[in-house]
């Protein structure tokens, strides 16, 4: 076996990843050298690691070549991926660090794991290999099980750590015996060429067809945990409400997105052949839009039950990871692997944006002694604090998609790839559920605005417990991405133009 | 070769790790039950690399078994974590939140 010298290795297409790498493994040395009252140090060095990733992401954005012996990609899908993993991580990052100092958890390697995580999401993103896949999964999730559990002597904390680790633990087996089923049946674990061997395997009707089925089954099951679409949702509103809440903010948004991309890049580069004869529809795009319909449904119908404002943020999160499943099922009408990946992509920057706000107001609302946000905490917000207010309206609204907010254009372009891919059922669900989604969002703008004369001491101007200004800045932040979004779409939409994931090597 | 037989193993193994995961409710055991499933998929992975005769195979299960000591390292912790705060590592006794 031959060994590839640096430059076969194209190191430098994957530098937007690999720098995050080493500087992550940097400040975990640097993290040793500062003073315990001074670990907001770590923070603000954390932030300029992702400053300097987000650089060498720029010059590699446009980029459209392999590296690291066909099993890295980069191209706009990973430039764009890594883009929304970066924002979210540098606006976690500003979420966590009055966070901890308020609940006696500040340490610095809170920000490393973080920042590993945000690393495992950015390979899982460029992946061309189930074995890097697997390997990048693993490093995004297992910093989110510490961090989950990271709420010193708190039951609930733990029991939320230790809840998703098993469940994270079990998918990840599914998803290994998933990808061996699959390199049993084409002899490789690059996508690229199990895209080529598909049809041969297909046309042999031998036991490798049966092993390419189930393990094409378990893989999606495996996925299917990570980014908590129904009947594989259980963890998630246990785990979202005992976690920390710049945790949870960041899980929501980060393990969906490197799930997701994975999601995007095993169904649409390797696999989209895997039809009947004849056929120009992929056999899993029908269980995939059944997962979807049922994802829509129960998300958004259990929401509505929910009083505590983590659990229903955890609630609408399934009912968003429905909406990009939407997408995903779509790529399996032939020829709309394109354009599916692109409306999948800005769904979740979109998603990223607002879910980030919605989280970040309601840890602005929670109090130091552990009790839960709850609806009743927004009555008389408007009051108060009437920009805060404003911003979360804002947020919900985006959440339902109404036009102006980001999460319109996402929810338009999926709704376009769907209905162009013909699933009429899963478009008529879809929207139908968006109404529904707007009696529990509404909700929370109805008790800020409509009921502020039950609130008991709403004095104006009131301090909330978790305000300070780094928690504004990523307010603004999450606000300014919402609404240029919303606004402008097109900005969005240039910067995936040329995604091509079904067409990127020549056959 | 014929390799059908290792891959009937490792999906009995593999499903019996499933259902220990299921049924069991101690921490410990729900645990070892998940490194069941792992290790099934290393016997297939093995497997099927004799059958191609390809490094892949073997690579993969490398990487299978080195995640799966650092979930061990994580896993256990947590355990350890638990234990102290409740005393018990039975995992129908975490039911803090519901709903």
């Amino acid at each position: 076996m031959d060994i590839p010298t640096l430059e076969q290795l194209n190191l430098s297409a994957a530098f937007p990843a690999i720098s995050l790498a080493l500087g992550t493994c940097l400040l975990l040395l640097v993290d040793l050298f500062l003073p315990k009252n001074r670990k907001y140090l770590t923070a603000w060095l954390a932030l300029g690691g992702l400053a300097v990733s987000f650089i060498f992401n720029l010059f590699a954005y446009n980029s459209s070549t392999t590296a690291l012996e066909g099993m890295f990609i980069a191209d706009q899908f990973t430039g764009f991926s890594n883009i929304a993993v970066i924002v979210a991580t540098a606006i976690s990052i500003l979420l966590s660090i009055d966070y901890l100092k308020r609940h006696q958890m500040e340490r610095g390697e809170y920000y490393i794991l973080l920042l590993f995580s945000a690393t495992g999401a950015m390979f899982m993103a460029a992946a061309n290999d189930l074995v890097v896949i697997f390997v990048a999964l693993e490093l995004l999730s297992i910093p989110l099980y510490i961090m989950a559990a990271f709420r010193p002597n708190d039951a609930r904390s733990e029991e939320s750590g230790m809840k998703y680790f098993i469940l994270g633990a079990f998918s990840s087996a599914f998803l290994v015996y998933g990808a061996a089923l699959i390199y049993g049946a084409s002899g490789t674990t690059n996508l690229t060429e199990i895209f080529s061997s598909v049809e041969g395997i297909l046309a042999t009707q031998s036991a490798s067809s049966l092993y390419l089925l189930a393990g094409t089954a378990l893989l999606v099951v495996g996925l299917g945990f990570k980014v908590a679409v129904v009947p594989f949702h259980m963890w998630t509103p246990d785990v979202y409400e005992g976690a920390p809440t710049p945790v949870t903010a960041y899980m929501s948004v980060v393990a969906k997105l490197g799930g997701f991309a994975s999601f995007l890049r095993v169904m649409i580069i390797a696999l989209p052949a895997l039809a009947l004869p004849e056929s120009t529809i992929a056999v899993w795009q029908t269980t995939l839009w059944l997962i979807a319909a049922a994802t829509l449904i129960l998300g958004n119908f259990v929401a509505i039950a929910q009083t505590n404002v983590k659990r229903m943020l955890a609630y609408s999160s399934i009912a968003h990871a429905g909406y990009i499943l939407m997408a995903v099922a779509a790529a399996g009408t032939a020829g709309l692997g394109d354009s599916a990946a692109q409306a999948a992509l800005i769904y979740l920057l979109a998603y990223t944006f607002t879910n980030l706000g919605a989280f970040a107001v309601a840890m602005v609302l929670e109090k130091t002694d552990g009790s839960n946000v709850t609806l009743d905490d927004f009555i008389g917000l408007s009051r108060r604090q009437p920009l805060l207010a404003f911003l979360m309206a804002f947020f919900m609204l985006s959440l339902i998609g109404i036009p102006t907010t980001s999460g319109f254009i996402g929810k338009w372009l999926v709704f376009q790839v769907t209905l162009e891919a013909g699933l009429i059922p899963l478009a008529i669900i879809g929207v139908l559920t968006s109404v529904v989604s707007a009696y529990y969002y509404v909700r929370i703008i109805v008790n800020m605005y409509l009921r502020e004369n039950e609130a008991a001491v709403g004095d104006e101007g009131e301090a909330l417990p978790g305000a300070s200004q780094y928690v504004n800045w990523a307010i603004y932040a999450s606000f300014a991405g919402t609404l240029i979004l919303g606004l402008l779409p097109v900005l969005a939409t240039n910067l995936v133009n040329t995604v091509n994931l079904a067409t990127m090597f020549p056959r | 070769m014929a390799i059908d037989a290792y891959i009937i193993l490792s999906a009995v193994l593999f499903s019996m790790g499933v259902l220990g995961v299921l049924l069991k409710r101690n921490a410990i055991l729900v645990f070892m039950s998940v490194e069941l499933m792992l290790n099934a998929s290393n016997l297939a992975l093995v497997a099927f690399a004799r059958q191609w005769g390809g490094l892949e195979g073997h690579l993969f299960v490398f990487f299978v078994i080195t995640v799966a000591a650092a979930e061990v390292a994580v896993g256990l912790a947590l355990i350890v974590a638990i234990f102290r705060t409740k005393q018990s590592i039975n995992i129908d006794e975490l039911h803090q939140m519901e709903g």
